[in-house]
């Protein structure tokens, strides 16, 4: 049996975590968990209100920065490339609904898998088609680059902006959500949508706007991402399983279970990456058998939605 | 399809992939894509029995697939095992080892969510196979200098090199792996899977262990993953890693549909398309990269207008053009004289009966039933004597359903106990107690939609047959001892041997009820509860059903709940009234129809008729 030549010892593995380091992680974790309770949300919201997973959520997360890229390229201002890049998404998401997603309502939940997988597949070939496999970047608003410093350790700022950011966009969609009339029929909608549809409300134009919305949060994140990473048609891939596990963690369908789920996601990541990044992912995972052994609804599902 | 020469498909299988290896070099197909094609299909047999005969999307066939291919090229390359034959069957058992494991935490959900854990489960081997087990299979380099099989037999030796040499050792795998996947899906169990897929409620119902069956597709589906997996690496002569990703298990979904769900012969149809055009789209048109998108337009507009893919849209092509023999009809199995008679002189059920029990067939004591502060049953003391047809009514919201649910073990109770011929079964599994010998039949249709009516009765009669779980993959369905008997007889007994293979979708209202009532019936019952059994159906129908209840009774204890007075006080000879989730009376019909507390609740008092 061949022996690893990386194997640590117990006492390395504890050297490895310093208080700076454990920080530090922290806050990195606080900004991926975030950004991932966004993208959560999104498809939670979709799936809650529409009865369909979309599997091209992660799509619309690189769809959005490409978008952000392209409109960073052509006016410089970050605004403006989180501002357009938003919009997009929101008319990308609308149009889907309208001319595929809404025949697919009352066919099997298989056939709305498949039909969402394909688009997502149309959606990252388009990109590749168009802009290559190369990878772009977009820099940081001159506002938010450089680093802060936070008492014993110094942080990159921008990672604290997009944790700022990604905290309103949340609220946003929470004060949507559970303060206006549209927020009130998806809330509806999540719990019975026949009913919704019974009492009269237009729900097909509410349907496309939730489906917009919903690709909006995911395109939000992916812009706001895009000056931490950098962009290829393929980024969407991990996302979309890394958000399958926050729901499934959280609950589907439940709006604060993405954000709790997010928030754990984010944090195991960050912080188990300490000791090894290999095992981080496999951890997310370990902690998701467990929430299913356990809990199978999910932290915050209903254990009667199945 | 219905083929009367009990090895047709087989042996157009074999005719099909020997014109394969003949026409293909013509067609300018390289013997690569060509062998790709074949794995493709081989790895989507399994994957086609999971989703297109039981149900199950799963996006993380990947998992299943990279681990097969890795375990027989590790065992390989390291000279543990030098048969190749070996290697690959022990990676495909490896396989199905994972297969279980990843079934029973992936299985605890159903739809989108099993969808959803199977994507990330198998993300997790992904992970695995690249870093923390690079070890043993090379992490992101894969494992190269997988060996080709060799072949000794006496003197003559023969070793399979690469191209169409290839081609002929991938043919006779597909031939045995199809040839054995029709045999699974002609099974016993591959017709509970069906019935699993169109209505697991109702499977779990008439005694079929739903969980164990589902778990029996999944790992079927990793065996095959895991041989096709080990076949990738010695068609390539290496172990590539991308086995492990998303896009292979989206891949291998995205061809079966493009092919056909549910045909079996679809994934290899499916990975044809994809290969060939792939192949032509980048060479003949120079298209590069884009060739993916036009597959995936493809893809997108199959899903939304062909449903049923290449080979579900000939089938169904054919079926329009090609009128069906009369005399495919099977011709029943002669019944014996007398319908009673005839279920009774069954051979010997599986199910011991509790023949010398004398006790009463039902007794429930002190059952409550809360939803929160709702109490929908009270302290409710109820007892059925054996042989006994008794009605139960009551005024809507009386808590009729809930008692019923309680009764057949759907729903927990909150307190009190209930026992079946002595026996306690609270809280047991709706099919445990199916087994036991209580089944209800449902006040809305709980049929499987896409099988014929005969198919129906079947999968009911199976469980009486073959018990909660069996693993008889390799048995005929015709060959289940005593079966055709108990379908028959079922069939005569609700009057439908006529319409026996018609599709559940063309019968009539009335014609799904009395089968509804079949599908109680054919698990052997003796106790059945009947929830509305009238209920939707004309006065006609009415009549006719009164007239089965009677015919049924004859050695069986019935519970009847029903709106239809008129019918129920003709039938029932005790009557229990349910009001506010207490019972209010009890007694003989006549005295129950007389009585004024029951006119009070139930009519709204001020009675004088």
């Amino acid at each position: 049996m061949p022996t690893d030549p990386e194997a640590v010892s117990i006492d390395e593995i504890f050297s490895m975590i310093t208080w700076p380091n454990f920080v530090s992680q922290f806050f990195n974790g606080l900004a991926s968990g975030a950004l991932l309770a966004l993208i959560s949300s999104g498809l939670t919201i979709i799936y809650g209100t529409l009865g369909v997973l979309s599997l091209a959520h992660g799509a619309m997360f690189m769809l959005g920065g490409y978008a952000g890229y392209v409109a960073f390229q052509a006016t410089g201002s970050f605004i403006v490339a989180v501002t357009g890049g938003t919009l997009c998404l929101v008319a990308v998401g609308s149009i889907i609904e309208f001319i595929i997603i809404r025949r697919f309502y009352n066919r099997p939940p298989e056939d709305q898998l498949l039909v969402t997988f394909g688009i997502g597949i149309v959606i990252v070939e388009l990109v590749r088609a168009v802009f290559g496999s190369l990878s772009f970047t977009v820099p940081p608003p001159a506002w938010a680059s450089g680093t802060t410093p936070m008492g014993f350790l110094i942080y990159p700022t921008y990672r604290l902006v997009v944790t700022g950011i990604a905290a309103a966009a949340l609220a946003v969609l929470y004060l949507v959500l559970y303060r206006t009339r549209i927020g009130m029929i998806v809330r509806a909608g999540i719990e019975d949508s026949t009913t919704v549809r019974m009492l009269g409300i237009n729900v097909d134009r509410v349907f496309m706007l939730v489906f917009g919305i919903g690709a909006m949060a995911a395109g939000f994140a992916g812009i706001v991402n895009a000056p931490v990473v950098s962009l290829t048609p393929d980024m969407g891939d991990a996302i979309l399983v890394q958000t399958f596990v926050v729901v499934v963690i959280g609950g589907v369908g439940s709006f604060p279970g993405a954000i709790l789920g997010g928030l754990i996601a984010g944090e195991i990541l960050s912080l188990t990456s300490m000791v090894d990044p290999a095992y981080s992912e496999v951890m997310l995972f370990v902690v998701m058998t467990l929430v299913l052994l356990l809990r199978p609804q999910g932290l915050l599902g209903l254990p009667s939605r199945d | 399809m219905i083929h009367r020469h009990p090895f047709f498909i087989e042996a157009l299988t074999a005719l099909g992939l020997i014109a394969a290896r003949i026409l293909l070099p013509y067609l300018h197909v390289a013997p690569d894509t060509a062998n790709q094609i074949l794995i493709w299909g081989l790895f989507g047999i399994g994957f086609d029995i999971l989703f297109g005969y039981t149900g199950l999307l799963c996006f993380g066939q990947s998992a299943l697939y990279g681990t097969g291919g890795f375990i027989a090229a590790y065992l390989l390359i390291n000279d543990l095992i030098s048969s190749v034959w070996l290697a690959l069957i022990v990676g495909a058992l490896g396989a199905g080892l994972a297969g279980i494991a990843v079934g029973a935490i992936a299985l605890r959900r159903t739809g989108v969510y099993f969808a959803m854990i199977t994507v990330a489960i198998a993300e997790v081997f992904f992970f695995l196979e690249n870093s923390p087990l690079s070890a043993w299979t090379g992490g992101e380099n894969g494992l190269p200098g997988v060996p080709t099989p060799k072949f000794q037999i006496g003197a003559f030796s023969y070793e399979v090199g690469t191209g169409w040499s290839m081609f002929g050792f991938l043919a006779a795998c597909y031939f045995i792996a199809m040839a054995l996947a029709l045999r699974i899906v002609r099974s016993p169990v591959g017709a509970v899977l069906c019935a699993v897929r169109d209505n697991p409620l109702r499977a779990r119902a008439v005694g079929h262990a739903v969980g164990r069956y589902k778990l029996t597709a999944f790992v079927i589906a990793a065996v095959y993953a895991g041989f096709a997996g080990g076949l990738l690496g010695v068609q390539q002569g290496f172990m590539p890693p991308d086995a492990f990703t998303f896009s292979t298990s989206g891949q291998l979904v995205m061809q079966t549909a493009i092919g056909g769900i549910g045909t079996l012969f679809g994934p290899l149809a499916g990975a044809a398309v994809w290969l060939i055009l792939r192949d032509f789209l980048q060479q003949a048109l120079g298209f590069g990269a884009i060739w993916k998108l036009v597959l995936g337009l493809v893809f997108v507009l199959l899903v939304c207008f062909l449903r049923r893919g290449l080979i579900g849209g000939l089938q169904d092509l054919a079926k329009r053009f090609v009128a069906p023999h009369p005399a495919a009809a099977r011709e029943p199995t002669p019944v014996p004289a007398g319908k009673a008679s005839a279920l009774a002189s069954l051979g010997p059920s599986r199910r011991r009966r509790e023949a010398s029990f004398s006790g009463p067939a039902l007794e429930a004591r002190g059952l409550t039933k809360s939803f929160g502060g709702l109490v929908a049953n009270r302290d409710i003391d109820f007892t059925v004597e054996q042989g006994e047809l008794r009605g139960i009514i009551g005024p809507n919201g009386a808590g009729k359903s809930t008692f019923f649910k309680m009764l057949t073990c759907e729903m927990r109770p909150t307190a009190g106990r209930i026992i079946f011929h002595g026996r306690d079964i609270t809280g047991i599994d709706v099919a445990k107690v199916c087994q036991l010998g209580l089944t209800k039949s449902y006040q809305v249709n709980q049929l499987f939609s896409r099988l014929t009516l005969r198919q129906n009765i079947v999968i009911a009669a199976l469980a009486e047959r073959r018990g909660a779980f069996a693993l008889d993959l390799l048995r005929r369905l015709d060959r289940v001892p005593g079966l055709d008997v108990q379908v028959e007889s079922t069939l005569a007994l609700v009057d439908l041997t006529g319409r026996a293979d018609v599709p559940v979708a063309q019968l009539t209202y009335g014609e799904k009820r009395r089968l509804e009532i079949g599908l109680a019936l054919a698990s052997s019952p003796s106790l059945l509860l009947l929830d509305e059994p009238l209920a939707g159906m004309s006065p006609r129908e009415r009549a006719e059903t009164v007239q089965l209840l009677k015919n049924v009774r004859r050695g069986r204890t019935l519970v009847v709940v029903e709106h239809d007075m008129n019918a129920l006080f003709e039938l029932a000879e005790r009557v229990t009234v349910l009001h506010e989730g207490r019972i209010l009376a009890e007694g003989a019909s006549a005295e129950i129809q007389r009585n004024t507390l029951v006119q009070e609740a139930y009519l709204g008092g001020d009675v004088s008729a």
